[in-house]
């Protein structure tokens, strides 16, 4: 059940998009597609809504095989990053289109649609066109139309990309509290780890076509398997061969068995938060996090000399 | 005073260019008065030019509106092969004098032509009929649907159309709800243009009609045919009930067309 992507590669031209990607997509979960501008996290979910045809791999959706299937037929709903909107209809008309296509009777089309227009609080909206909403309302706009026809799976491309800061944060919060009501399959693209350890059971981390590393947001910060996933998911610092979590950086203002020497370069106060960068002894500079409260234990000033311990670094086999 | 001038010079080549000709021909089929020049165009040849002028239109101006949108579909959404050919090939009959296009049609389907003779060998006529006057009107007219339709298809983007696919659209239902909601302006102002040239028509009709009075004559070979025959009245007459003609489907469009920026 859920989603079942299989050895999936897609190429466009002479560039692969997709390398051979496979992901398991549990009934009811809410999974992210994490990873940089250009690793092919927007081919993915296409491939799987059937709006890009794999040139070799299989997927599966509820069991049902389908990869050949159009994707009209697919019982997907997709969430284009630009919301699509159809703008010569009204934000009713747009949320009635899947409902209208399939000849359900209008009470219905029109009892269902009041639903949804409540569901995703637009009701004050109902007769303005797509040009007259803001960027947020006209996201909710999208998903409602896209809940209309009662997907199997819900597919969103960025849905919060085009959005302030403000609103996008509103928006997930208000995403998770409708995933949790309406329990679809869903899977949402974005290039922000943040966003995506704050809202997903599951994050699929791409990296240049592949898929690097799935697990939950804790797998993957406790237990990253690359250092690009190390470093993607949550702010990472490379010692030589070690790599550590900035904020497992310990400064001590004393020279320390197994820590290396580096001068304070620049500080930066963050709030709760501060950052140093130091420049290390041998070579590189590294950043260092810390809560503003340890920062002034340690009065440190910039130029001064530390030593840096990294007990909790980890070492990654050879890779790519 | 640099906006006065610009108004002043865009304003006064109109009226030399435009208003002139036409405020002539109009002064010209009223100088005797309503009445002859009423006279003029309701003799029978003259109804008849109208009628075949019209009956052409009827025809050649729909197969144009649909050739022209499967065409800018064709183009802008299905890349393939001698795409690049069809696109120039669309252009073709604006750089092509009408003219050579009516001796063009006259070869192909003469007696002796590459079609006519295997047409004229099952009895049908269409050299000197109404079915080449029809093909030599759709030739001439063919860029304009396709002109208007094309830019804005770009423009659109495929979005909304995979969105409709997504929501349960058939490829016709994508076409009807969504494509051409979105198009609709630009196939009326093509479909606007193309009536007025195949209204307008004289080169290749004149070629391909043997210009038969009362059989093959349209408006505008009417128009030509009184004139060479010292007939200034009825030339002029019939000319202003082609330009009432075009002023009526211009008209149209702008009431058609909603206020811009309402959405
Ligand atoms: N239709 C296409 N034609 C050619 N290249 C494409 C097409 N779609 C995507 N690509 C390329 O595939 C790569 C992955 O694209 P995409 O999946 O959109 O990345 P992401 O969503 O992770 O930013 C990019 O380098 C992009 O340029
Ligand atoms: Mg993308």
């Amino acid at each position: 059940m859920g989603i079942h992507v299989e050895g999936v590669t897609k190429r466009f031209g002479s560039f692969t998009a997709l390398n051979e990607v496979s992901l398991d997509v549990q009934q009811g979960s809410l999974t992210a597609l994490l990873g940089p501008s250009g690793s092919g996290k927007s081919t993915l979910l296409r491939v799987i809504a059937g709006l890009e045809r794999p040139d070799a791999g299989r997927v599966t959706i509820s069991g049902e095989d389908a990869t050949g299937v159009a994707p009209r037929k697919r019982g997907v709903g997709f969430v284009f990053q630009h919301y699509a909107a159809f703008k010569h209809m009204t934000v009713r008309g747009n949320i009635a289109f899947g409902l209208k296509i399939r000849k359900r009777p209008r009470a219905e089309v029109r009892a269902r649609v009041d639903e949804l227009l409540a569901l995703v609080q637009l009701q004050p909206f109902a007769d303005r066109y797509p040009s007259q909403l803001s960027g947020g309302q006209r996201q909710r706009m999208a998903l409602a139309r896209a809940l209309a026809v009662e997907p199997k799976v819900l597919l969103l491309d960025e849905p919060f990309g085009a959005l302030d800061t403000r609103v996008r944060g509103e928006l997930r919060e208000w995403l998770h509290r409708l995933h949790d009501e309406v329990r679809v399959t869903t899977v949402f693209v974005t290039h922000d780890q943040e966003e995506a350890m704050a809202l997903a059971d599951q994050i699929a981390v791409l990296h240049d076509g592949r898929i690097e590393q799935v697990g939950s947001p804790r797998d993957l910060y406790d237990q990253p398997q690359t250092p690009f996933v190390m470093s993607f998911v949550g702010a990472a610092a490379q010692l030589g061969e070690r790599w550590v979590r900035q904020h497992d950086l310990d400064l001590r203002l004393e020279p320390t068995a197994g820590a290396l020497e580096a001068r304070v370069e620049r500080i930066a106060r963050l709030g709760f938060e501060a950052r140093v960068e130091l420049q290390l002894a041998g070579s590189g500079t590294v950043w260092a996090q810390m809560t503003c409260a340890e920062l002034n234990r340690l009065e440190l000033e910039r130029g001064d000399t530390v030593w840096v311990l990294a007990d909790r670094a980890r070492v990654f086999a050879e890779s790519s | 005073m640099r906006r006065l001038t610009l108004r002043t010079v865009a304003l006064g080549y109109l009226a030399l260019i435009l208003l002139g000709p036409l405020s002539v021909v109009f002064w010209r089929a009223f100088e005797k008065g309503f009445g002859p020049a009423w006279n003029a165009v309701t003799t029978p040849e003259a109804m008849h030019a109208f009628q075949l002028t019209l009956v052409i239109a009827a025809i050649a101006v729909p197969a144009n509106t649909i050739f022209g949108v499967l065409c800018a579909l064709l183009i802008v959404r299905h890349p393939f092969p001698g795409k690049g050919l069809l696109n120039a090939l669309v252009d073709l009959p604006l750089a092509l004098s009408p003219v050579v296009v009516g001796f063009a049609l006259f070869l192909l389907y003469g007696r002796t032509g590459w079609f006519g003779s295997w047409l004229s060998g099952h009895g049908i006529q269409v050299l000197f009929a109404l079915p080449s006057m029809i093909l030599a009107t759709a030739f001439v007219s063919i860029p304009f649907v396709v002109r208007e339709v094309v830019p804005v298809l770009r423009e659109i983007g495929t979005d909304q159309e995979q969105a409709a696919e997504t929501l349960g659209a058939s490829q016709w239902q994508t076409f009807r709800r969504v494509t051409f909601p979105a198009i609709r302006w630009e196939v009326a102002y093509g479909v606007v243009l193309t009536t007025a040239r195949s209204l307008g028509g004289y080169g290749a009709v004149s070629v391909v009609s043997g210009r038969l009075a009362g059989q093959t004559e349209t408006a505008t070979l009417y128009v030509s045919d009184r004139y060479e025959n010292f007939d200034i009245v009825g030339a002029y007459a019939a000319s202003v009930v082609l330009a009432l003609m075009a002023i009526v489907v211009l008209l149209t469009m702008n009431l058609l067309r909603p206020k811009e920026g309402v959405h």
